[in-house]
């Protein structure tokens, strides 16, 4: 395996949301059938990008998150292509049963993508704050579950969701999101995408972990521990294949993720890897808990979603391995 | 578009919607599960709109110019099936499949097995929403055709109804097209003793509906409501239709206990019996 040295940890930050606006304005030229619905939050996950642009084609539900997931489905049955969008835990939490009734059992083309995943809300506390959306989505058959990295991978995999047929959630955040991609490459559905090679540990991550795992990387390399880095944009579905390579070159995997550690990517990959090639997957993530109000990076560190979690996470494993 | 059977002749309607609901007992009986109340209450519409009003066709069953019904109260399938079966939308034999591992017809209506089946149903109080997704979108499109929509009388017991409700009246869906079977029953009692939903009319009309009620059983009078309710400006129109649950099986009529049961053998044939008869 050969071991590439990156650059240093990137401090640039960009906003998804912004990057999903701006993205769905561009698609209502491109894709006539794109249509936009929101239930009052539409400043908030910023479709009102999209609503200056296209008013005829965007539908203030209100709060009325159920129902905007019906509407969205009758739509869809009729040519059209909506994105229905609002906070993720009214998306995923209160629309549920919608989404499953009439979007996935009838596998129909509605594109969920919902602002302020995760702990880094902040301040609104618990009540805002997902972190079981993914394995929500996760569970539903015919659902896609995209976590993007950064602004630039949002922007890509908006585009892809428009083209896609079948339904798929877009997990989206409030806060800014540290770049990863300094440029939007094309999004592949199901694929891994490696950010650097190395023999000792395979870290994984998706979302805003991404960047965490870049940097919990650069810190084990100091020790001279050197880690294989992934973004798993894709939680659904898993891209298995680089799972499997992953186990069978570095023998240890850690998982992280801004989210629940039951059912979310941690899940997905320990289950891959039980089946097919048991190596140790150490999970970082939010355990079995609700989150507090408080500023996004001092709740980050208060629930050990950060590089030196990962880093005890990667010792542990490697122990587990060497064992 | 036509439906290949189609008639204005209220007794020709009458005859057919008596054929339906043997052919709803027969397949319930053939399953030996399955919701025979809410089948029958329902039929006398799904008749008018299927094989009267509604501008549809089983060899267009996509076509983007037709007239489309989500039936919101997806447990009474059977009236569908029986309805789309007679349409031509499938072949006869499948009604007794029904409920079978891996047949068109599954318990609930499920949109990629079964054509003309507009969309799945099954978990109540969703239909209203993908009628008012369809009647936005066929907004946009330009469309000149209607969406029926029907829905239960417990049923109104989900909130989500009224954020639908909420929404036609909002977007002024003058192509939405309700009907609430009023059958004055759910599973378990009177709607009024479980949860009463009355005045019906009264609450559509204060979210801004158009409302009408009729005798659900009466083919003239759902007839003409069918014309009244496309005709609106403005805003969509609900028909509030006072119904019998189990209506036409003097045994089944009134009675909760027929919400999910199907007949025996001997039960299908004096339903049969009676039905004939009349
Ligand atoms: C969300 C949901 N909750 C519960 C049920 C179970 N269920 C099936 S039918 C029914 C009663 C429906 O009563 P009503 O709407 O009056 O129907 P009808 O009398 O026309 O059969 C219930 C509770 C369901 N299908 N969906
Ligand atoms: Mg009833």
């Amino acid at each position: 395996m050969t071991i590439q040295t990156s650059d240093k940890p990137v401090v640039e930050k960009k906003s998804l949301r912004d990057a999903y606006g701006a993205t769905l304005a561009e698609l209502g030229a491109s894709h006539p059938a794109v249509v936009v619905l929101d239930a009052d939050l539409s400043g908030s996950t910023r479709t009102a990008t999209f609503a200056k642009k296209y008013p005829d084609r965007f539908f203030n539900m209100g709060v009325a998150e159920a129902n905007m997931i019906g509407v969205a489905a009758g739509m869809a049955v009729s040519g059209k292509i909506p994105f229905a969008s609002t906070f993720a835990v009214f998306a995923t939490g209160r629309a549920w049963e919608q989404i499953r009734q009439s979007v996935c059992l009838g596998n129909v083309n509605v594109k969920v993508v919902a602002s302020h995943g995760g702990i880094t809300v902040g301040e609104d506390g618990p009540s805002h704050q997902a972190m079981e959306d993914i394995a929500l989505m996760r569970a539903l058959p015919h659902m896609g579950v995209i976590v993007p990295a950064d602004a630039a991978e949002t922007a890509s995999a908006v585009r892809f969701a428009a083209d896609h047929v079948g339904p798929l959630y877009i997990r989206l955040a409030r806060d800014k999101f540290p770049v990863v991609h300094r440029e939007a490459t094309p999004f592949r559905l199901g694929k891994g995408e490696v950010l650097r090679n190395g023999p000792d540990v395979a870290l994984v991550g998706c979302g805003l972990m991404t960047s965490t795992i870049i940097e919990a990387a650069d810190r084990l390399a100091d020790e001279g521990i050197m880690a294989t880095v992934v973004n798993m944009a894709t939680i659904k579905p898993i891209d298995e294949e680089l799972l499997i390579t992953l186990a069978t070159t570095c023998g240890a995997i850690v998982t992280a993720e801004e989210h629940s550690i039951i059912g979310g990517l941690g899940s997905a990959v320990a289950e891959v890897i039980g089946e097919n090639i048991p190596v140790p997957v150490i999970k970082v993530g939010m355990k079995s808990e609700f989150g507090k109000s408080g500023p996004p990076e001092a709740l980050l560190d208060y629930f050990g979603l950060n590089a030196a979690a990962v880093i005890e996470a990667a010792k542990k494993a490697l122990a587990l391995k060497n064992g | 578009m036509k439906a290949l059977e189609r008639t204005d002749d209220v007794a020709a309607l009458s005859a057919i919607a008596r054929d339906l609901r043997i052919d709803i007992l027969t397949m319930l009986n053939a399953s030996g599960s399955g919701h025979s109340g809410g089948s029958l209450s329902a039929i006398d519409i799904l008749t008018a709109l299927y094989f009267s009003r509604m501008d549809h066709s089983p060899l267009y069953p996509r076509g983007k110019d037709r007239d489309r019904f989500v039936l919101s109260k997806g447990h009474a399938a059977p009236a569908l099936y029986a309805a789309l079966a007679r349409a031509g939308y499938f072949d006869r034999s499948h009604l007794l499949s029904l409920r079978k591992l891996n047949a068109m017809l599954s318990g609930h209506p499920f949109a990629p097995s079964t054509p003309g089946v507009e969309i799945s149903t099954g978990s109540l109080g969703q239909g209203l929403s993908l009628a008012v997704g369809m009647a936005l979108a066929g907004r946009l499109d330009g469309w000149k055709k209607s969406v029926f929509a029907m829905t239960g009388d417990g049923e109104l017991q989900e909130g989500q109804v009224w954020e639908a409700a909420m929404a036609a009246a909002h977007y002024k869906l003058d192509n939405l097209v309700a009907f609430v079977d009023h059958n004055g029953l759910q599973i378990d009692g009177a709607v009024a003793e479980v949860m009463g939903v009355d005045p019906v009319d009264e609450k559509f009309a204060a979210f801004g509906w158009a409302t009408r009620t009729v005798n659900g059983h009466d083919m003239a009078e759902i007839l003409d409501a069918i014309d009244w309710g496309v005709a609106q400006k403005g805003k969509p129109s609900v028909i509030v239709a006072m119904t019998v649950k189990g209506k036409g099986v003097s045994f089944m009529e009134g009675k909760a206990s027929w919400h999910g049961t199907a007949p025996s053998d001997e039960q299908l044939a004096a339903a049969i019996a009676e039905l004939t008869l009349a």
